[in-house]
C-alpha cells in the first residue's frame, strides 16, 4: 500500500483525506492489513468461500404493489428537493 | 421499581400493582437524574412514552393485555424508529427522523412494550468502547472512568445502572456481548436469521445481528421470544419456528457436555482465568460435564473479521451521500464535491478507516487476496465450530479477555481495540447463538461468561444459563452510582 | 482492409408490476418520485426482496433462446456513486446469472446466421437524472430505480450494422412475443449498447473496442454503429490507436463522442449481495414454465408458411410483431377466407394505415372481426377491391363498422343476374346504333356499354358479371 493507493481508494469510497492526513491513514491501514495477512497462515486452495452464515435460498416475493405514494414523508426533512425532485449540482458529463 | 426485573415487572403490571404511566414516569425520571453520568442516551422519547403509556393502561383497565404491555424499553439508535430520531452513533443521521419502524421495533412495540428513548452507541456501530460515537462516551457504570464496552455501551451501561430493564442491541462482531461483559449484564445475540434484520442500520449484513440486554437469563428468554422469527422483508431471515424460549429455558435443566476451547484459555488474564475456573468448578458440582476442545483457527477471526465487517460496510455506507437523507455538506460546486464533503464531515474517523480498508479489501487485484481469503477462513472456522458441536451441546467460555479498560486507552491503537473482540468475532463468522452473563469481578469491574451454542441452540444457551442464575448471585450485583 | 465485429448488450425492462426487489409500482410516467419506497431510496436499513414474475421471466427468456437456466445464481452489488443510484450501489449478477448460453438466428437477404448469447442476467434499473430543469442544479426522480431489467450480452459475432440491427430486431420481438416486456423503446424499457471494433481482414483477434452507450431506436443503432466504424477506420488508417472508451451516441448531430468522465478508472468492487441469497430454481419451476411458453416466433413462421401458404417474404413481415401475427390469425378465424388475400390486406393496406397514424397494433381502430367481415365481402364480390379501400378508410379514421358503411350507402354490388340483364337489355334498345358498330368489328365500345350500366347502377354493378352479359347479349 501507498500514497497513491490511498488516493485512489479515498476517491472510489468518496472520502475526502487532507494531504497532511494521508501518512496517518497509510499508517493506520497498513497496520490492519498486517493483522489481516494472518488469514494466509492458514491454507485454504480447497475451502469453498462462505457468503452466508446459513445454507439458505432466497425466497421469491409475489409480484404485487403494496407500497404507496410517501414522497412527502421521505422528502420531509430534505430542503434540497423542489417539486418532488432531489437536487444535486449541476452533473456535466 | 427499577430494580424489577421484567418478568416481575409483568406480573405487577398485570396485577394491576402498577401502572404503566407510573413505571415510565419512575424510569424517565431516573434517566434524568443519573444518565448525565452515563450518556447512555441520545434521545429520550419522554412524550411518546407518556402517550403510550396511557393507551396501554387503558388497554389493561378495559381487560386487554398485550404479551408485554406497558414495560419500558430502550431501544439501540440503530433501530429505525418512525417520526422518532434514528442516529446511528453518528453525525450523519444527526436529524434524521425515520419514516418508518425496523420489524424488531414493530414487534416489541405490538408486545406492548414503551420505548423509552434511544441509546447511544459507536458510529454506525463500528467499534468496541462506545468512543467512537458522535454524542459522546458513554461511561462504565461500574466505573465512569471506565468504558461500557461497545458498540451497544448504551444499552448495556443503561441496563447495567438500572435506568431501563431492558434494551436492544446488535451484534456484528461482539457488540452486544462483549459490553454485557463489561457492564456486568445479560445479552444474547441470537443465530444470524433468528431475528429480522429489516429496520436495523446496517453495518456488515452477513453478521449483523439483533439481540437484548437484560439482567437476568429468564429476560433474555422472554424479550427474545418476541423479536424473533421470519420476516418477508428479510431475505436472510429463517423461517424456523421461534420457541417459547420463556417456557423451554425454565424446563427441568439437563445435564450437558460443554466444551472449552483451549485457545480461549491459552494466555488469559490470570485473574479472569481464576474467575472462569471458579465457574466451571461450580457448574461441574452441579452436573456439566466439561470437555477440552480445540478451535484452532478460531485466532483468525478477528483477522478474517476485519477484512469481511469493512468490506461490507464500506458497500452498506455508499448510501450516505447527501442527496435524499443524511448530512449534507453546504456550497458545495460539483456532485463529486458533495459525496466527498458529505460524507468526510458526516463521518468519524473509524467509519472512515473502515470504509476504506473495505473498499481496498474489494477493490481489483485484491480481492482474491483479501475478500475471499477472508471467506475462505470463514468457513474454515465456521466448519470447526461445527465439528465441535458434533462432541459438545455447548462451548463456554470467557466474553472478553479482559475487564472494562479506561477511556480512552485504546483509542490510539485501533489494533488493541479490535482484540477486545477476539473471542467474539468467531461466532459472527459462523452465524452461531451467543450470550454473556455475569460470571465474576475484577477490580470491581464486571467480567462475563460467554456460552456459544449451535445454530438455533438459543434453548439451551438460555437453560445453561439460566440455571446458572438459579445457584449464582452474579446478575444481581449493582454498581454504585453516585446519587442513587 | 478493416472487418468490424459487433457486440451488442441489451437492457430489457420486464414487465412486472412491482419493483424487482421493492413492493412499489413500476408503471411509466408518474409524478417524480411517487414510486420510489422506501426501499429504492436506499433508506437507512432496508432490504431487498426479489420479485419472483421477474425470475420466472428470465427463465422464460432463456428457455426461448435455448439458454441454460443456472441454479443457485447470485447477486451481487456493482459499486460506484451517481445521483440516480440510491444505494451507491446496484443489485445486479455477476459471476453466475441466471440465463448462460443461447443463440438468436438471424435472417437478412434470405441469409440465416445464427448470433451466440454469452449470458442473461437480471439486475435493478436506475433512476433518472434531469439536467435541464434547474440552472445550475440536476433533478432526480428515482421513479424507475429498481425496476426490473435483464440484460443480454451477445457474443462479438455480427460483423455489419444491418446484422446487429436484425439481432436486435429479433430480440426485441422474442420478448414481446414471451409478454416479458413491452419493448417500449421512446419510454426507454429496451435498450442497447453496442460493442465495437475493427480487425484487419483475416486476423482472429479482436481489435480495441469502445462501447456506445443507451442507443434507443433501431435506426439509431444502425448510425451509432457505422459511424463508430468510420470513425475507428479513419484512427487505424493513420496508424493511431483506437483506445478503450465509453462513447455516447448523439442523434441530432449523428455521431459518437467520448464519456470518459464517467469512466475515470471505475472499479466497480462487485461481491455477492449479502442482503440476498441464491436463487434456487427447481426442475418443476423449469418445466411448469416450458409448459406455458407462447409459440415463438421461429415456429410461428414454420407453421404459416405451411399451414397458410404464404411466402417467407410475407410471413417474417407477420410474424415480426406477436401482436400482428396474433391479428392475422384473429381475422382469419372461423372463416373460409383465403389466408393469402388477408395477408396482402394487412401488409399492404392496413400497415399502410398503421404506419400513417403511427398506431401499434393493440390500438389499431379496426377490429380483426370487422376486417373479416370487410373481407369477407370482397371474396363473395358483394363489393369490390376498390370499394373495400374506402370503407377500410372510413374504418380506420372515422371507427365506423363495415356493416354500417356497405349498407347506408348502399354500397352493394349488383350481381343478379336478372336484374343486370333488364338493365342490359334497355341499355341496347336505347343505343341500337353503337351496337350496329360493335357488332361490326369495334370491340373497343364494350367499354362505353359497361360504362352505361354502372351509370345506371350507380356504381354498384358487379363488372365481371357485366362483361358476361354485355359479350353474351351483343353477340350478333
Amino acid at each position: 500500500m501507498n500514497k497513491e493507493t490511498i488516493i485512489k481508494i479515498s476517491d472510489l469510497a468518496k472520502i475526502d483525506i487532507k494531504d497532511s492526513q494521508i501518512d496517518d491513514v497509510l499508517i493506520s491501514l497498513e497496520k490492519i492489513l498486517n493483522l489481516v495477512d494472518e488469514m494466509n497462515s492458514v491454507d485454504t486452495d480447497s475451502v469453498t468461500p462462505m457468503s452466508h452464515p446459513l445454507n439458505l435460498k432466497q425466497e421469491l416475493r409475489k409480484d404485487m404493489v403494496t407500497a404507496s405514494n410517501e414522497r412527502e414523508l421521505f422528502q420531509k426533512n430534505n430542503k434540497y428537493t423542489d417539486n418532488g425532485y432531489y437536487k444535486v449540482p449541476k452533473i456535466i458529463d | 421499581m427499577h430494580n424489577k426485573t421484567v418478568s416481575e415487572l409483568k406480573k405487577d403490571l398485570k396485577d394491576k400493582k402498577i401502572s404503566s404511566l407510573e413505571l415510565t414516569n419512575h424510569f424517565i425520571d431516573r434517566i434524568k437524574s443519573i444518565d448525565p453520568q452515563l450518556n447512555s442516551f441520545v434521545s429520550l422519547t419522554e412524550e411518546y412514552a407518556i402517550m403510550q403509556a396511557k393507551k396501554i393502561d387503558s388497554e389493561i383497565a378495559k381487560g386487554s393485555f398485550r404479551p408485554l404491555a406497558g414495560i419500558p424499553l430502550a431501544q439501540k439508535d440503530i433501530f429505525c424508529t418512525k417520526g422518532i430520531r434514528t442516529t446511528c452513533g453518528s453525525k450523519m443521521l444527526e436529524n434524521f427522523i425515520s419514516p418508518y419502524d425496523a420489524t424488531v421495533v414493530e414487534k416489541l412495540n405490538d408486545a406492548g412494550m414503551i420505548i423509552i428513548g434511544k441509546t447511544n452507541m459507536d458510529e454506525f456501530a463500528m467499534g468496541s468502547s462506545n468512543e467512537t460515537s458522535y454524542f459522546g462516551d458513554v461511561k462504565n457504570p461500574w466505573n465512569t472512568d471506565y468504558v461500557p464496552g461497545g458498540s451497544s455501551g448504551g444499552s448495556a451501561a443503561s441496563v447495567s445502572a438500572r435506568l431501563i430493564p431492558c434494551s436492544t442491541g446488535t451484534d456484528t462482531g461482539g457488540s452486544i456481548r462483549q459490553p454485557a461483559s463489561l457492564t456486568g449484564v445479560c445479552g444474547i445475540k441470537p443465530t444470524y436469521g433468528r431475528v429480522s434484520r429489516y429496520g436495523m442500520i446496517a453495518f456488515a449484513s452477513s453478521l449483523d445481528q439483533a439481540g437484548v440486554f437484560t439482567r437476568t437469563a429468564e429476560d433474555c428468554a422472554i424479550l427474545l421470544t418476541h423479536i424473533s422469527g421470519y420476516d418477508p422483508k428479510d431475505s436472510t431471515s429463517s423461517k424456523k419456528d421461534t420457541p417459547d424460549y420463556e417456557q423451554e429455558c425454565k424446563r427441568k435443566f439437563t445435564n450437558m457436555t460443554i466444551g472449552i476451547p483451549i485457545e480461549f484459555l491459552d494466555g488469559l488474564d490470570n485473574k479472569v482465568r481464576e474467575v472462569f475456573d471458579e465457574n466451571i468448578k461450580v457448574l461441574e458440582k452441579n452436573g456439566c460435564k466439561f470437555k477440552k476442545i480445540s478451535l484452532k483457527s478460531s485466532r483468525l477471526g478477528v483477522s478474517a473479521y476485519q477484512v469481511v465487517a469493512p468490506a461490507e460496510c464500506s458497500s452498506n455506507l455508499s448510501r450516505f451521500d447527501g442527496v435524499r437523507f443524511g448530512h449534507r455538506a453546504e456550497n458545495v460546486k460539483s456532485i463529486d464535491e458533495l459525496y466527498k464533503k458529505s460524507r468526510s464531515e458526516g463521518f468519524g474517523q473509524e467509519v472512515k478507516r473502515r470504509i476504506l480498508i473495505g473498499t481496498y479489501a474489494l477493490s481489483a487485484g485484491y480481492y482474491d487476496a483479501y475478500y475471499l481469503k477472508a471467506q475462505k477462513i470463514r468457513k474454515v472456522i465456521s466448519n470447526e465450530f461445527a465439528q465441535a458441536f458434533k462432541e459438545v451441546d455447548l462451548i463456554l467460555g470467557p466474553t472478553a479477555p479482559d475487564c472494562a479498560f479506561k477511556i480512552g486507552e485504546k483509542t490510539n491503537d485501533p489494533i488493541a481495540m479490535y482484540l477486545s473482540d477476539v473471542f467474539t468475532v468467531s461466532t459472527n463468522l459462523a452465524g452461531l447463538p451467543a450470550m454473556s452473563l455475569p460470571m465474576g469481578f475484577k477490580d470491581n469491574l464486571p467480567l462475563g461468561l460467554q456460552i456459544i451454542g449451535n445454530h438455533f441452540d438459543e434453548t439451551k444457551i438460555l437453560s445453561l444459563a439460566h440455571h446458572y442464575q438459579q445457584i449464582t448471585d452474579w446478575h444481581t450485583k449493582k454498581p454504585k452510582i453516585s446519587g442513587d | 482492409m478493416w472487418e468490424s465485429v459487433i457486440g451488442l448488450e441489451i437492457h430489457v425492462q420486464l414487465n412486472t408490476k412491482s419493483k424487482i426487489f421493492s413492493p412499489a409500482s413500476t408503471d411509466f410516467g408518474s409524478s417524480q418520485n411517487t414510486q420510489a419506497c422506501a426501499i429504492d431510496l436506499g433508506m437507512p436499513g432496508v432490504l431487498p426482496v426479489l420479485n419472483e414474475e421477474a425470475v420466472i421471466m428470465a427463465i422464460k427468456f432463456g428457455i426461448a433462446i435455448g439458454a441454460d437456466i443456472l441454479d443457485d445464481s447470485i447477486f451481487a452489488r456493482k459499486n460506484y456513486f451517481y445521483p440516480d443510484l440510491p444505494k451507491g450501489y446496484q443489485i445486479s449478477q455477476f459471476e453466475i446469472p441466471i440465463v448462460s448460453g443461447g443463440s438468436m438466428e438471424i435472417t437478412i437477404d434470405n441469409k440465416t446466421k445464427v448470433v451466440n448469447i454469452t449470458r442473461a442476467h437480471l439486475e435493478e434499473d436506475a433512476g433518472k437524472s434531469i439536467h435541464d430543469l434547474y440552472p445550475n442544479e440536476s433533478a432526480i426522480d428515482l421513479n424507475r430505480a429498481g425496476t426490473p431489467l435483464i440484460e443480454i450480452v451477445s457474443e462479438p459475432e455480427m460483423e455489419n450494422a444491418a446484422e446487429a440491427v436484425q439481432y436486435l430486431k429479433n430480440i426485441h420481438s422474442l420478448v414481446r412475443y414471451l409478454g416479458i416486456s413491452d419493448g417500449n423503446m421512446q419510454e426507454g424499457s429496451f435498450r442497447c449498447d453496442a460493442n465495437v471494433s475493427l480487425k484487419k481482414q483475416g486476423v482472429d483477434k479482436l481489435g480495441t473496442r469502445a462501447e456506445i452507450k443507451n442507443i434507443n431506436s433501431f435506426k439509431y443503432v444502425e448510425n451509432a454503429i457505422n459511424h463508430e466504424i468510420e470513425r475507428q477506420a479513419r484512427i487505424l488508417e493513420r496508424g493511431d490507436k483506437v483506445i478503450q472508451e465509453t462513447r455516447l451516441y448523439d442523434p441530432s448531430k449523428n455521431e459518437t463522442r467520448s464519456m470518459r468522465s464517467k469512466v475515470e478508472a471505475n472499479d466497480y468492487r462487485y461481491f455477492p449481495d449479502p442482503d440476498l441469497l441464491p436463487v434456487c430454481i427447481s426442475q418443476d419451476l423449469i418445466k411448469n414454465i416450458k409448459s406455458n411458453m407462447p409459440e415463438l416466433p421461429s415456429t410461428k413462421k414454420i407453421r404459416f408458411i405451411s399451414q397458410y401458404g404464404l411466402s417467407e417474404y410475407d410471413t417474417i413481415i407477420l410474424v415480426s410483431d406477436r401482436e400482428l401475427s396474433e391479428y392475422f390469425e384473429n381475422t382469419l378465424k372461423t372463416s373460409d377466407l383465403n389466408p393469402k388475400l388477408v395477408a396482402n390486406w394487412i401488409i399492404t393496406e392496413v400497415l399502410a394505415l398503421a404506419k400513417k397514424t403511427y398506431l401499434s397494433v393493440k390500438d389499431y381502430p379496426v377490429l380483426a372481426e370487422d376486417l373479416r367481415y370487410l373481407l369477407s365481402n370482397i371474396s363473395d364480390e358483394t363489393i369490390s377491391n376498390k370499394q373495400a379501400k374506402e370503407v377500410l378508410e372510413r374504418m380506420w379514421n372515422n371507427n365506423e363498422k363495415p356493416r354500417d358503411i356497405i349498407e347506408n350507402e348502399g354500397m352493394k354490388q349488383i350481381s343478379n343476374i336478372d336484374e343486370l340483364n333488364k338493365i342490359v337489355d334497355n341499355i341496347i334498345k336505347n343505343h341500337y346504333k353503337s351496337v350496329e358498330e360493335y357488332q361490326s368489328g369495334k370491340d373497343k365500345l364494350l367499354g362505353f356499354f359497361v360504362g352505361q350500366v354502372m351509370k345506371a347502377t350507380q356504381g354498384q354493378a358487379n363488372p365481371k358479371v357485366i362483361n358476361q352479359i354485355l359479350k353474351e347479349k351483343l353477340k350478333k
